[in-house]
């Protein structure tokens, strides 16, 4: 097949996800297709997103309808520039069909994932990608390592994807002490230490934020760059409100309302997001964790943390990002920030809404030096 | 981290993290260990169908066999429980409530309210039901109505392993009396299940799928049946928003009538025979409360009213399966005034 | 297995414990009588199964007991719920139907309980007691209290299978657990001789592996001494023991039982057999206790049994308030 024609394939959006259908296509055969266009809306059992091209060139041929459940690695469209002939998309789609069809499409590998003991606590994470550098990816208040699922695999193209869950989180233990931003942090720098990451491109949203921040203040030797997706500490707004009612909600029914305060699209909080919030709620341990650490994003209703000193301390290449119809930490945060890159269409959960920004700007300060 | 587990080892994990938690933890009932006083190996068994297996060597003295006298283990379970232990029992079969029930329904139940809310009875009683294994009339039953009709005892029925562990958690800690049912067909599905503990709350039912054009409340097992439907549904256009109520006592009321003004039609699916069932229960609930948002007549896809078959070609006619289901949908879909 | 026991020899007694021991059985006696004639005014609802003529039993066992032991008892089971130490006042008024009672109205005669007393409840459904029992001693023996469970029932719960089946768990498992076999004779219009095909029912006890014995009903000293082997047995893990108790009831199985079934043999009991006039005879006889002493216990518990009566009809009932709550803990 002419190198030329670049193939659009079924994402692995998360450990579990094994297929896929795409319920839209954004992008028509013909058109014009730029790196991080949205090419189509994907729908798995648990989750939908659209699929943004890592190519450039004309959407020559789609192969997968709407509709139909398409395994993870298949492929379902193809882009090649104009001058490539027609007869060579034909044939490159009958095969693509034809591999559709016999079901016969190579497993993708999807992150690996293990973990490493920390000052007696189990910090769990999921790698991607094989490149030379790497960057690791800290969620913020109440996520996992699940939340870069968009964010990871564009990453891991050219880096070592690394995406940790924070004490208290996910599948790490659930004890966080104090819940000081000292024990998350030292949670990331432990991560580094135990997996021989002598330094990495950190990447921190809301409370991941403030934790890279202090991260690269205690050991600055091992921060290449900072990315700050939307993060604690900075400027004087804080959701009260919302941070509470995420930590209280004892139902389903009690969190969905809450978590409209994170996307600037309300469709983005489905039944399975609130599902999958709760299931995380409803671990031994995790209520304790969520208030302490309340406590650490809280002083009454004004934010507790100020991670502006710390940042100015440490001498890398700092990148910042901010939804700008972000209702948790509002982008009127970032004032005090240098070249803070604004998302339109984005509230606080930017790499869940607007992922490409986020790849564009981690890739971005990694290439800085 | 979740793993896939079967909803048996998911019962197993549940037992075993509790007891390794709290040591006022029992579990007793027929060869939960098995092979008491016999020659041979001791925990030869494990329950007759292996959930309790390992915790006989793992928990010394906390798992203990019963000779087959349900009044008696079960009411020495129920007396534990106002004693500071709280004692998971194993009523085999839930057919077997028949030779034991005095001591539920009038000891356990009533405990509370009888004596002017002075007792606390934290007993789990876990219990078999359901048919499909060609075990017949005596062994098949989906007895868990019967308890759900008696005010002071909670009627748990979980639907895959990631609810029978958390439900089976939530069941130890709670404090009032639970009668745990699970269904026998069940034990080798798997499914995702957290290593960590976990709780899964009474009363809070489990939306399983999104739809807008109908709602089905599906019980136990009843819940895969009505997925298998749904999907077959989805191809024709029809979605179907799946409730899965998880307790039947307490029963999450709210998640059932807020579906179905959505949706305007129900159907419920429900393994036991149709007479006073969770299926006529909850379609009175939602005549009476949310009547004016029905677009058409409710449907229950239940048992017949007889007892349960032994021969295949009867007792697959006896359970509910997907067909029955996506033909009573499709009625309340298609139905016109 | 089964031995006779007469009366046998006091087990350490001291005169305060002896005055303690009246006091309990004159409580018992008066509160029943006085629930007679108050029934028959027609002011107490319900059913009400009088224990009279049976105190020697309820008394002579609960006086080896404390905080760590647990009784089970029956719907004849004021007596019990007084020798275990549940609050006469608050008795009454819950046989009143009184949210002042011991439980708030809810339970009536046949539910009295108090848990944190260790009686675990009068009990409507006759043998229900027994494998309740087996749990409790099951609880003290897994948390190694030293504790025992007691579990009182009739001559018509011996026939039931919870019983029979409870004590052979409790024999399997060797619990600290007594099985207390009330035989006064009837259960219901029922005679005891008739529905019971063994000569005595401590006679079962055999078919169970553990020790039964028969006692005098009337005697205090008897069951207290039958009691205390027992229960030491049982504290010291040697497993259960069925007590036969023998007596009469002094009236019928419930309020308003008209006893056309019965003979004359309760005003025999009454006058020769009665556990009351036995015991004082016999204390003040050996001088451990004097008469007056008694008097003036007889006197007291008149006065406990009007002034429970008293507050009792004062006591308001419960409320609308209160017929949903307590059904659970929570839900």
């Amino acid at each position: 097949m002419n190198d030329a024609i670049r193939k659009v394939v079924m994402p692995k959006w998360g450990l579990s996800m094994t297929s896929g259908k795409v319920t839209e296509w954004i992008a028509s055969e013909g058109d014009e297709i730029a790196d991080g266009d949205d090419l189509a809306e994907i729908d798995t059992d648990k989750i939908a997103g659209a699929l943004e091209s890592a190519d450039e060139g004309v959407l020559r041929r789609i192969i997968a309808q709407v509709g139909e459940d398409v395994p993870v690695g298949a492929t379902i469209a193809l882009i090649a520039p104009a001058d490539v002939p027609d007869a060579e998309l034909d044939e490159a789609a009958l095969l693509a069909r034809e591999e559709l069809d016999s079901g016969a499409v190579a497993e993708v590998a999807g992150p690996v994932t293990g973990s490493v003991e920390v000052d007696g606590r189990t910090v769990c994470f999921a790698a991607l990608g094989e490149g030379e550098e790497t960057v690791v990816l800290v969620h913020g208040y109440g996520g996992d390592k699940n939340s870069w699922l968009f964010v990871q695999e564009p990453l891991s193209q050219s880096h070592t994807v690394y995406a940790l869950d924070l004490p208290g989180h996910g599948e790490s233990t659930k004890d966080v002490g104090d819940g000081s931003l000292d024990v998350l942090a030292g949670a990331v720098l432990g991560l580094l230490a135990e997996r021989g990451i002598e330094r990495a491109h950190l990447v921190g949203h809301s409370l991941g934020g403030a934790v890279v921040v202090a991260a690269a203040a205690r050991e600055p030797a091992r921060v290449a760059s900072l990315t700050l997706i939307a993060p604690a500490g900075f400027g004087s707004r804080i959701n009260a409100g919302y941070l509470r009612g995420f930590a209280e909600a004892r139902s389903r029914r009690e969190l969905k309302p809450h978590l409209a305060a994170l996307f600037a699209d309300p469709g983005q909080v489905t039944r399975q997001l609130a599902d999958d919030l709760m299931r995380y709620k409803r671990l031994d341990g995790v209520d304790k964790a969520l208030g302490a650490l309340l406590g650490t994003l809280l002083d009454g209703d004004e934010p507790a943390l100020d991670v502006a000193p710390l940042l100015s301390e440490v001498d890398v290449p700092v990148a910042v990002v901010w939804g700008r119809q972000d209702a948790v930490l509002p982008a009127t945060n970032g004032e005090g920030l240098d070249d803070v890159e604004y998302v339109e269409r984005a509230g606080h959960m930017v790499h869940l809404e607007q992922p490409n920004a986020v790849v564009v700007a981690v890739n971005a300060v990694t290439n800085r030096r | 981290m979740a793993r896939t587990i079967s909803y048996r080892e998911a019962l197993g994990e549940a037992l075993a993290q509790e007891m390794e938690r709290d040591e006022s933890v029992i579990v007793l009932g027929e060869d939960n260990a098995g092979g008491a006083g016999s020659p041979g190996e001791d925990d030869a068994w494990g329950g007759v169908l292996g959930v309790t297996k390992g915790l006989y060597h793992r928990f010394p003295g906390r798992v203990l066999d019963t000779p087959i006298s349900e009044s008696a283990f079960v009411g020495a379970a129920i007396g534990a429980a106002t004693s500071g232990l709280r004692p998971v029992a194993e009523l085999m079969f839930i057919d077997f409530m028949g030779v034991c029930f005095d001591q539920i329904f009038n000891q356990a139940a009533k405990f509370r309210y009888m004596f002017g809310g002075k007792a606390k009875t934290p007993v789990v009683i876990r219990t078999m039901y359901g048919a499909g294994l060609r075990a017949a009339a005596q062994h098949s039953q989906a007895l868990y109505p019967i308890f759900t009709h008696i005010p002071g005892l909670k009627v748990v029925v979980p639907s895959s392993p990631y609810e029978a562990k958390g439900l089976l958690i939530q069941s130890i800690r709670d404090d009032d009396p639970v009668i745990f049912c699970e269904h026998k067909a069940m034990y080798d599905v798997t499914g995702d299940v957290p290593e960590d503990s976990y709780t899964i709350p009474f009363g809070e039912a489990g939306v399983v799928r999104d739809g807008d054009d109908v709602t089905i409340v599906a019980i136990g097992r009843m819940v895969s049946v009505a997925e298998e439907a749904a999907k077959q549904l989805a191809e024709s256009g029809v979605e179907a928003e799946i409730i899965d109520p998880r307790t039947t006592s307490p029963l999450d009321t709210e998640t059932i009538l807020e579906s179905v003004e959505n949706t305007g039609r129900l159907v419920v699916v429900d393994e036991a025979t149709p007479r006073c069932n969770l299926a006529t229960d909850i379609s009175a609930l939602v005549a009476k409360e949310a009547f004016g948002s029905l677009r058409a007549p409710i449907e229950m896809v239940t048992a017949p009213h007889t007892p349960v078959p032994f021969s295949d070609a009867l007792e697959d006619l006896y359970i509910p399966d997907a067909q029955r289901v996506a033909n009573a949908v499709k009625t309340v879909v298609e139905w016109k005034r | 297995m089964t031995d006779t026991l007469s009366t046998a020899v006091s087990h350490e007694l001291d005169g305060n414990a002896l005055l303690d021991a009246y006091r309990t059985m004159r409580t018992i006696r008066a509160f029943e009588e006085r629930l007679h004639d108050e029934f028959a005014t027609g002011e107490i609802p319900g059913f009400v199964h009088l224990y009279a003529g049976e105190e020697a039993s309820a008394t002579g066992v609960c006086l080896h007991l404390d905080d760590r032991d647990a009784i089970a008892s029956t719907h004849r089971g004021h007596g019990h719920c007084i020798a275990k130490g549940v609050d006469v006042k608050a008795m009454m008024a819950e046989i009143y139907g009184r949210r002042t009672g011991s439980c708030h109205g809810k339970g009536g005669s046949m539910h009295i309980a108090d848990l944190s007393k260790g009686m675990l409840g009068a009990n409507g459904i006759v043998g229900g007691g027994p494998p309740l029992i087996c749990g409790t001693a099951l609880a003290a023996k897994q948390k190694g209290t030293g504790g025992v469970g007691v579990a009182f029932f009739g001559d018509g719960a011996s026939n039931q299978g919870t019983t029979l089946e409870a004590m052979n768990l409790a024999s399997v498992w060797q619990l600290p657990a007594i099985f207390v076999a009330e035989n006064n004779g009837y259960a219901e219009a029922t005679s005891s001789t008739w529905s019971v095909a063994a000569d005595n029912i401590a006679d079962r006890a055999a078919g169970f592996g553990m020790p039964g014995v028969i006692v005098d009903g009337f005697d205090f000293f008897a069951v207290h001494e039958a009691a205390a082997e027992a229960i030491q047995r049982a504290r010291e893990g040697g497993g259960p023991t069925l007590i036969e108790v023998k007596f009469t009831r002094y009236f019928g199985h419930f309020e308003g039982d008209q006893q056309t079934y019965r003979a004359g043999e309760v005003a025999y009991a009454r006058e020769n057999l009665d556990c009351l006039k036995r015991f004082r005879a016999r204390v003040t006889e050996t001088g451990q206790v004097e008469a007056a002493r008694l008097d003036a216990v007889d006197a007291q518990v008149a006065d406990l049994i009007d002034a429970a009566v008293e507050e009792a009809k004062a006591a308001p009932k419960p409320t609308a308030a209160d017929l949903e709550t307590d059904v659970y803990i929570e839900y």
